[in-house]
């Protein structure tokens, strides 16, 4: 009983053919496993040939998806645009951030701590405290400003210098500005209480407010490209899932037939998984395009700007790492889009 | 090879296409189903290869039951099952040659294998100097013919053919049948359904009836017996 060619060799028409130097029994056991449990239904082709035959259809349904999309070369160009401008949106804006980063980076942004000294701190304890400051692995710079240094700024800058004059004494203590080394931001807080415990110091005023609103904006920044991000994302999905909906409508007869000679839904999904991919993979080239593109546009103004604050700042261009992610993000949506088509529309699709 | 054992099927519509079929096919039997249109002929050959199920009663093919085939299964089961339409169904995006090979894709078979089984199978036909042409540009009777050849190309065990000589002269039809009197002399279980009562009584093989889903006649026909 069963399709088993072996056992009626001379009734079944493949045996002499099918059964060339090889018996069933070595065959691997494992390949046709969940066929076999079945019953008499087997596959016919060695599983070898069968990983062969799937490799090798993954490569045709990929070159065939590239002469498809290729062969509309207007409506699949329209649609890669369609999603390369979903996605250059979402890619400029995260591109402008980091270039917004690195210029004020550039600016004297830096946190400072201003230590203003106990008035009967003596000359000799202060230079000593200098000097020990100076040691520390935290502090970059120490700046000493004695009082009569700091009057005479204060005259300068505010125009009071008649008022301030006219009073006896000098009211204003010295001060100590402190620069925290590079990368300490973290450390500022228990920096600031490690000075406000020393005998010397009166008070101690961390200058975290610019630093903080920077943070800020930048996190502000990031959230609203990420935000727009997953918003367009979303739409490029969609994109695709109607572009592949529409691939499945127009092989529909083909799709029939493919199921009424025996193919799996995978081997019907293949060419429109591909297809999506392929959809995704020229957005993302596109949209990559398009960003360096408008960088190339922007970086002339932009670095004519930073001339003029005296700053040789250019405008970071999208590199490679940018090329590699729009694509892979862009083919991976894709890929999304065309998946939850096919499992949408591909099972509508049976012989009745 | 393939016993209908009580099959009853009830669309959803609420008809009875088939009630209390049961019918047994040894392998390596050719025969002929007849009937009206609507008796139920397209129904039996629709259960038979899995796209329907049956409402009632059980169907065994080669041992295996098909009522009890999974969704998944399907496939793998269609890969032993050649089926011949009577609009043949052919796909005109493409050459004879990878019409005929779609079986062999599907079922991932390496590239060396479907040349040789493609043209071994469209020579049968008759047809292999056709291979690199689009199917459109054939004839009738040349499209069936490789609608035939794709339905043997895998080589399967059981070929079905619903009205394969629907849209064809007498002459075609007779050489169409004669191919399929040629895959069953070499074993291939055949069942063919078809209203050309003058070509199935030439043939002078088994003889299966339907009437209103009813099995009326079941054996090979004297004379006129088996069409009411």
């Amino acid at each position: 009983m069963g399709f088993r060619a072996v056992k009626q060799p001379t009734r079944n028409p493949g045996a002499a053919v099918r059964n060339q130097g090889r018996t069933p029994a070595r065959q691997p056991a494992g390949a046709d496993s969940r066929v076999r449990a079945a019953g008499a239904v087997t596959a016919r082709t060695r599983t070898g040939d069968r990983l062969r035959g799937w490799t090798g259809h993954h490569r045709e349904m990929a070159a065939e998806a590239l002469r498809r999309f290729f062969a509309a070369p207007m409506a699949s160009g329209m649609t890669a645009l369609v999603i390369a401008i979903a996605l250059a949106l979402p890619a400029a804006l995260q591109l402008g951030l980091v270039n917004f980063q690195r210029a004020v980076a550039g600016w004297d942004g830096q946190p400072q701590i201003s230590v203003f000294l106990s008035k009967d701190a003596r000359e000799s304890a202060v230079t000593s405290y200098v000097d020990d400051l100076g040691e520390d692995p935290r502090v970059a710079a120490v700046t000493y400003i004695s009082p009569e240094q700091a009057l005479e700024e204060f005259q300068q800058s505010s125009g009071l210098g008649d008022a301030l004059a006219g009073l006896g004494s000098n009211p204003l203590p010295a001060v100590l500005l402190v620069r925290p080394a590079d990368g300490v931001t973290g450390e500022l807080e228990s920096l600031a209480a490690a000075l406000r415990e020393s005998a010397l110091t009166d008070a101690v005023v961390l200058d975290m407010a610019w630093v903080e609103r920077l943070a800020r904006l930048t996190e502000l920044g990031q959230r609203l490209s990420l935000g727009l991000g997953v918003l367009l994302a979303l739409g490029v999905i969609l994109v695709v899932v109607n572009t592949i909906r529409l691939h499945i409508e127009s092989r529909r007869e083909e799709i029939l037939v493919v199921k009424l000679v025996g193919g799996t839904d995978a081997f019907v999904r293949r060419p429109f998984l591909y297809s999506g991919l392929c959809y995704g993979l020229f957005g993302g080239l596109l949209a990559w395009m398009l960003v360096t593109l408008g960088v190339a546009l922007l970086s002339g103004p932009v670095a004519g700007l930073a001339s003029s604050y005296g700053s040789g700042y250019r405008l970071e261009a999208p590199g490679l790492s940018y090329l590699l992610a729009l694509t892979c993000g862009a083919a991976l949506l894709g890929l999304t889009g065309a998946w939850l088509a096919v499992a949408r529309h591909i099972r509508a699709i049976e012989p009745t | 090879m393939i016993t209908f054992d009580n099959v009853n099927k009830r669309y959803e519509s609420g008809q009875d296409a088939l009630v209390r079929v049961s019918l047994e096919l040894d392998r390596g039997e050719l025969v002929f189903l007849t009937g009206h249109s609507g008796a139920g002929k397209s129904t039996l050959l629709k259960l038979l290869t899995a796209i329907e199920r049956p409402t009632r009663g059980s169907i065994l093919v080669a041992g295996q039951n098909l009522n009890r085939l999974r969704n998944s299964q399907v496939p793998y089961y269609r890969r032993n099952v050649g089926i011949v339409f009577q609009n043949h169904q052919l796909l005109f995006d493409r050459s004879v040659f990878d019409n005929v090979a779609l079986p062999l894709a599907v079922a991932g078979c390496n590239r060396r294998e479907v040349g040789r089984r493609v043209r071994a199978a469209l020579d049968k036909v008759g047809l292999l100097h056709k291979e690199r042409q689009n199917p459109i540009v054939l004839s009738g009777g040349e499209q069936q013919r490789v609608g035939i050849a794709r339905a043997v190309v895998n080589k399967p065990a059981i070929l079905v053919a619903d009205e394969p000589t629907g849209n064809l002269d007498p002459q075609l039809s007779a050489e169409i049948m004669q191919l399929f009197a040629d895959f069953n002399a070499v074993g291939v279980t055949v069942m063919i359904a078809s209203h050309d009562l003058e070509l199935i009584a030439r043939q002078k093989r088994r003889v299966l009836t339907l009437q209103a889903g009813q099995l009326i006649y079941d054996g090979i026909p004297s004379r006129e017996a088996a069409y009411p």
